[in-house]
């Protein structure tokens, strides 16, 4: 090898880009390791200046802290309930309608899609504002359900499934269904969605995702913290301990943990997902 | 046939009318709705709406705040996308054509971890990196002679560090996309270029730049609209010195919350969200426009 000028150079050259996207990659997780090296931190060691990268007397006195002020666990659970309720709805209301689209002519098809495609456009931002009127008529401001309500459904979710529908449900299969005897609801409910399974999981990932990570909506209808999803959670007892970098790093380690273990475990799925779902960001 | 066309009616009706009632009350009517308000001086409670014509939209284009946080917005999409874009641009290419097998897997999943931590702890985080008294990051350039910025007291460097913090936060996600893109590129183009004699630079300009061009643009696109929205970043990382979240950098969505649920002037923050909503058409034209122009 090293007779050949060329190849050894492509081999270093190789080995130096390796090196070089290796750094870049640390500085990437530098935050993340930040966070967790902050939290074992005893108070003094937060003043230090520079900061150590890793504390010099190890404590869990901030992880104590944290759970003794803050309903950490509630807000999880809240969070848990919440993203898997509006993952479920989601799913539910956007196989239901992508299917009905996709195989079903009858007069309005083409409008109502139209409308479903149109509203996918608008970021949730823009109406928000009414949206809130809407859910305080109904007196359900400061409720699980009024946070609940917009995530029920997804536009896009409904274009997707209408658009995976027709890629993976022939038309043969669902005429020899009804051949066979089966109603319409059993090949819809019983039929449909084994042809459809991984549009359905990454929708699920989507979905879950965009339930998991909401912050505007959660802060504008909840009032009372014993409600508050984790994100909110989160962010409000950070500002109650804006000044202790050692009590609000454990609280952020504690509020990711869960999620990142997830996420790590299932991250070809994600990428799977983000990639089919046609990346909405 | 006839009684099996009403069946199929009927099937038809009963699945997709509980579906359409939600999407209409929570998507369709809200959007709607939005438009009207932004015609009305609408308080949250109190006096009757007023038709007001067009005086929210004029007025908005006089208001200091509306025009700095539209100014800010701007420059923290434009920027965030471009940069985030560029970088994910390089790391795709490098990661699907150079570096691949079990180390680029490893380092692809370094790029991409930040895509997988929910942004608040994240954006904690970065809040400590930037403190200017303890913070990591002035204690690096301090050390390097550049001395210490106040990132999280002065709005200029609070905007760097919020466009700092989103492309950390974004570019892992521009990766995956554009390495989808380029691994839909047929590898004959490359081995004949490679049989033709051109190197990695070469067959990265003649051959991945041109046909990613459509995926590329499509990724500026979702970015700067994502970018458009910003809000949860800025609330947790931008306080002012009051400790007021978000207030520092004001950003167009951060305006529409205070106007709309802070002074309950509806119709105006409705009036200013449909300002926004026009930059977002324009850029989903833009998207529309030029994936379709890719297709005869």
């Amino acid at each position: 090898m090293i007779d050949n000028p060329r190849a050894f150079a492509i081999a270093a050259g190789r080995w130096i880009l390796i090196a070089l996207l290796l750094v870049g990659g640390f500085v990437m997780i530098f935050p993340i390791f930040w966070l967790f090296s902050t939290s074992f931190r005893p108070a003094p060691e937060l003043m230090t200046i520079p900061p150590n990268l890793l504390p010099v007397h190890w404590t869990l006195a901030n992880y104590v802290t944290v759970f003794k002020q803050a309903p950490i666990i509630l807000y999880f659970r809240n969070s848990l309930v919440f993203a898997s309720v509006s993952t479920v709805s989601i799913l539910l209301t956007s196989s239901a309608a992508g299917y009905i689209f996709a195989k079903f002519s009858f007069p309005g098809n083409n409008f109502l899609f139209m409308l479903v495609l149109a509203t996918a456009i608008v970021p949730f931002e823009i109406y928000m504002v009414p949206l809130f009127l809407q859910i305080n008529a109904l007196h359900l401001v400061n409720t699980p359900m009024g946070m609940l309500a917009p995530f029920l459904v997804l536009s896009y979710g409904i274009f997707f499934m209408r658009q995976n529908t027709i890629a993976s449900v022939p038309d043969e299969l669902l005429d020899a269904a009804r051949i066979d005897g089966m109603t319409e609801y059993g090949i819809m409910l019983r039929m449909v969605p084994r042809l459809l399974l991984p549009a359905l999981n990454g929708l699920a990932i989507l979905a879950f995702i965009q339930a998991w990570t909401a912050f505007i909506w959660p802060l504008l209808v909840l009032n009372d913290q014993k409600y508050f999803p984790m994100e909110l959670g989160l962010s409000q007892f950070s500002n109650k301990f804006s000044v202790d970098f050692g009590v609000t790093s454990a609280a952020a380690v504690v509020s990711m943990l869960p999620t990142l273990i997830t996420f790590v475990l299932l991250r070809r799925q994600i990428v799977d997902g983000i990639t089919m779902t046609g990346l909405k960001g | 046939m006839q009684t099996r066309t009403r069946h199929k009616y009927w099937f038809v009706f009963t699945v997709l009318a509980p579906v359409m009632a939600l999407f209409g009350y929570l998507r369709v009517i809200p959007t709607a709705q939005a438009f009207v308000m932004s015609f009305f001086n609408w308080q949250f409670l109190g006096s009757a709406p007023q038709f007001v014509g067009f005086e929210n939209y004029t007025s908005l284009l006089r208001d200091k705040n509306f025009q700095l946080s539209f100014f800010n917005t701007t420059i923290f999409a434009i920027v965030t996308s471009v940069i985030s874009v560029l970088l994910a641009i390089v790391l795709a290419a490098v990661l699907s054509r150079s570096v691949s097998g079990r180390i680029g897997g490893f380092i692809e999943l370094l790029y991409f971890a930040p895509v997988l931590v929910p942004m608040v702890p994240v954006t904690l985080g970065w809040r400590e990196i930037f403190n200017y008294q303890h913070g990591i990051l002035n204690a690096a350039l301090n050390l390097i002679g550049f001395g210490r910025q106040p990132w999280l007291s002065d709005p200029k460097m609070a905007l760097i560090a919020v466009i700092i913090l989103s492309v950390w936060k974004q570019v892992g996600y521009n990766m995956i996309i554009l390495i989808v893109g380029i691994r839909a590129i047929p590898s004959l183009y490359y081995e004949a270029a490679a049989v033709d004699g051109a190197g990695a630079w070469h067959q990265f300009r003649q051959i991945t730049m041109p046909l990613l061009a459509p995926v590329t643009l499509f990724v500026v696109v979702i970015t700067t609209i994502s970018s458009f929205n910003v809000f949860t970043q800025v609330y947790v990382l931008a306080s002012d010195v009051q400790g007021a979240p978000g207030k520092l950098v004001r950003v167009l969505v951060y305006d529409i919350f205070e106007n709309g649920f802070r002074f309950f002037k509806m119709g105006y923050a409705s009036a200013e969200a449909m300002y926004l909503f026009l930059v977002i058409l324009v850029l989903t034209f833009i998207q529309f426009r030029f994936l379709r122009g890719d297709q005869p």
